[in-house]
């Protein structure tokens, strides 16, 4: 059995979370103050994942730089290799909030999205 | 004359522009530096805001966008690109590209923000070179500029802007070699430690400081040295770090250049002195978010710009004034606590602090003259994260003292 103290990134109250696994399975997790530390816990045990957020060029135009998040989140282990598509990309307007600018990143199953607007 | 006056158009400034239109005051007008609305959450492009006010996560660009809707869709006056000079009771002076103005206005609130603290404040001994950017400036250049800041960098204070400009360079591509902290503890949100170093295997030096910045033309390095419990440096314990930028994520401070001109009171954290109501000691003029004491979350500006802005309306359509009589006094364990006075109206007041210390099994105790009138527990405090508490008026006599202990027993 393995036991593990995290702290929950869920919410910026920072619970501190004590998790009992055994293998791939979880027995057990304490600390957490609501469901969500009790899902984060678990996920970050088995298969850790994160929020990606970034900026994208633009090509023409005022704004410089649109910002971007993936959802949903992806794997902890894919982070470079989607920084690594983020910067070969640039952006023509409009651009409104939501828009998904990559479908399916590097197969992560998850879009890259629009986090700022630049209209034509 | 203009019923209402807001200065910023940032989180404080929108939430309260909407509050007062929504509480009847039709006749608002929103002044903004910048080239738009939004303020600081248009660079702060990482997630984690909203989770109070909207129950999701949303990243700062989004968060504001929901506010500037909220403002677009009243119709309030919104001028960009524009300052204001100089404020009074009931009256404003401004400028943009089209000339020098002058308004009367039946009130104003303050929503101005913060600004960092500089290079200037720490006194760091070295050559003035290229690569010293305040870690506000760096999210700037390089989110909404795309910039590239450094390859090799070294961060000095490790509050959360601090942390996520750690991560935010790594992604890009730099090395972040250390971050350096003088105090025993992070001044940033836990999370924030996970996500920002952790995640990236970034080392986090707890009770050190940077005792000189190398390098003439560009930065070379820095000497990074243990500090004693005095926050002295160890000079013989110090050591190198070669590096070509250093971060200064070292505090913000509320920007009140005119709230100080205009002969407000100012109170311990750089803000104005404000009562209950969010009003300063000058007739009309309201003061809400980072302008009155530095927030670690944006939703409690948003919350804390409502209430100023409701009460502003209030101020404008009733000509009502409190008399706040009751001081609200930090104690021992707590560095400051807001408003610096209460009213006698209404049935509840809502205090926020920052304690002095990180502390587990905190007591926190409401004493009004002498006499225990709340006490509340909790398993962590630390001075990065702000805490509130909400008491009730009827139980208080003269004045509102503040205490926070250490519980050794449970």
């Amino acid at each position: 059995m393995m036991k593990r103290e995290l702290v929950c990134i869920g919410c910026p109250l920072g619970c501190a979370l004590q998790v009992e696994a055994d293998g791939g399975k979880i027995l057990s997790v304490s600390g957490n103050s609501c469901p969500k530390g009790d899902e984060y816990a678990r996920q970050e045990v088995l298969a850790p994942k994160r929020t990606l957020t970034a900026s994208v060029r633009t090509e023409c135009g005022s704004k410089r730089c649109i910002s971007v998040k993936t959802v949903p989140e992806i794997p902890k282990d894919k982070i470079f290799p989607v920084m690594e598509i983020i910067h070969t990309l640039s952006v023509r307007p409009p651009i409104s909030i939501g828009d998904v600018i990559v479908h399916n990143i590097t197969g992560t199953g998850s879009d890259l999205v629009a986090t700022s607007a630049f209209p034509s | 004359m203009r019923a209402l006056v807001v200065i910023g158009a940032g989180a404080s400034g929108m939430a309260a522009a909407i509050s007062a239109h929504d509480s009847g005051v039709k006749d608002i007008l929103i002044i903004e530096r910048g080239p738009e609305m939004g303020g600081i959450l248009t660079q702060c492009i990482h997630s984690g805001f909203g989770l109070h006010t909207f129950h999701e996560e949303l990243t700062g660009p989004e968060y504001a966008d929901r506010f500037q809707k909220e403002v677009l869709k009243r119709g309030i006056d919104v001028l960009l690109n524009t300052t204001v000079l100089e404020i009074d009771s009931h009256f404003i002076r401004y400028i943009n590209s089209t000339g020098i103005y002058e308004e009367e206005c039946q009130a104003i609130v303050l929503a101005m923000g913060s600004r960092e603290r500089a290079r200037g404040a720490l006194n760091i001994p070295g050559e003035r070179p290229a690569g010293i950017f305040s870690a506000g400036t760096a999210q700037h250049l390089m989110n909404l500029d795309g910039c590239r800041i450094g390859k090799k960098v070294v961060i000095l204070g490790s509050g959360d802007i601090g942390l996520i400009m750690a991560r935010r360079l790594t992604l890009e591509g730099s090395h972040v070699l250390a971050v350096v902290e003088i105090m025993p503890y992070s001044g940033g949100l836990k999370r924030n430690i996970v996500q920002c170093l952790e995640d990236f295997s970034i080392p986090l030096y707890l009770s050190h400081t940077i005792t000189e910045i190398k390098g003439k033309k560009r930065v070379e390095g820095v000497a990074v040295s243990p500090v004693d419990e005095n926050l002295q440096p160890l000079p013989d314990r110090s050591f190198d770090i070669p590096c070509d930028t250093l971060l200064l994520s070292v505090g913000l401070l509320p920007e009140n250049e005119l709230t100080k001109k205009a002969g407000a009171e100012l109170s311990s954290t750089g803000g104005p002195v404000v009562d209950d109501s969010y009003e300063t000691s000058l007739p009309g003029v309201f003061a809400a978010g980072n302008v009155l004491h530095i927030h670690d979350l944006v939703d409690y500006v948003s919350q804390e710009a409502e209430e100023a802005g409701r009460n502003a309306a209030r101020y404008i359509l009733s000509g009502e004034c409190d008399e706040a009589c009751i001081p609200v006094v930090p104690g021992h364990g707590v560095r400051y606590a807001v408003p610096q006075f209460i009213s006698r109206t209404g049935k509840d007041a809502l205090i926020k602090f920052r304690i002095a210390k990180p502390m587990r099994n905190a007591v926190i105790s409401l004493i009004s003259d002498g006499r225990i009138i709340k006490r509340m527990r909790k398993k962590v405090v630390s001075p990065g994260e702000m805490e509130r508490v909400s008491v009730q008026k009827s139980l208080i006599d003269s004045e509102l003292k503040l205490e926070v202990a250490e519980n050794d027993e449970t």
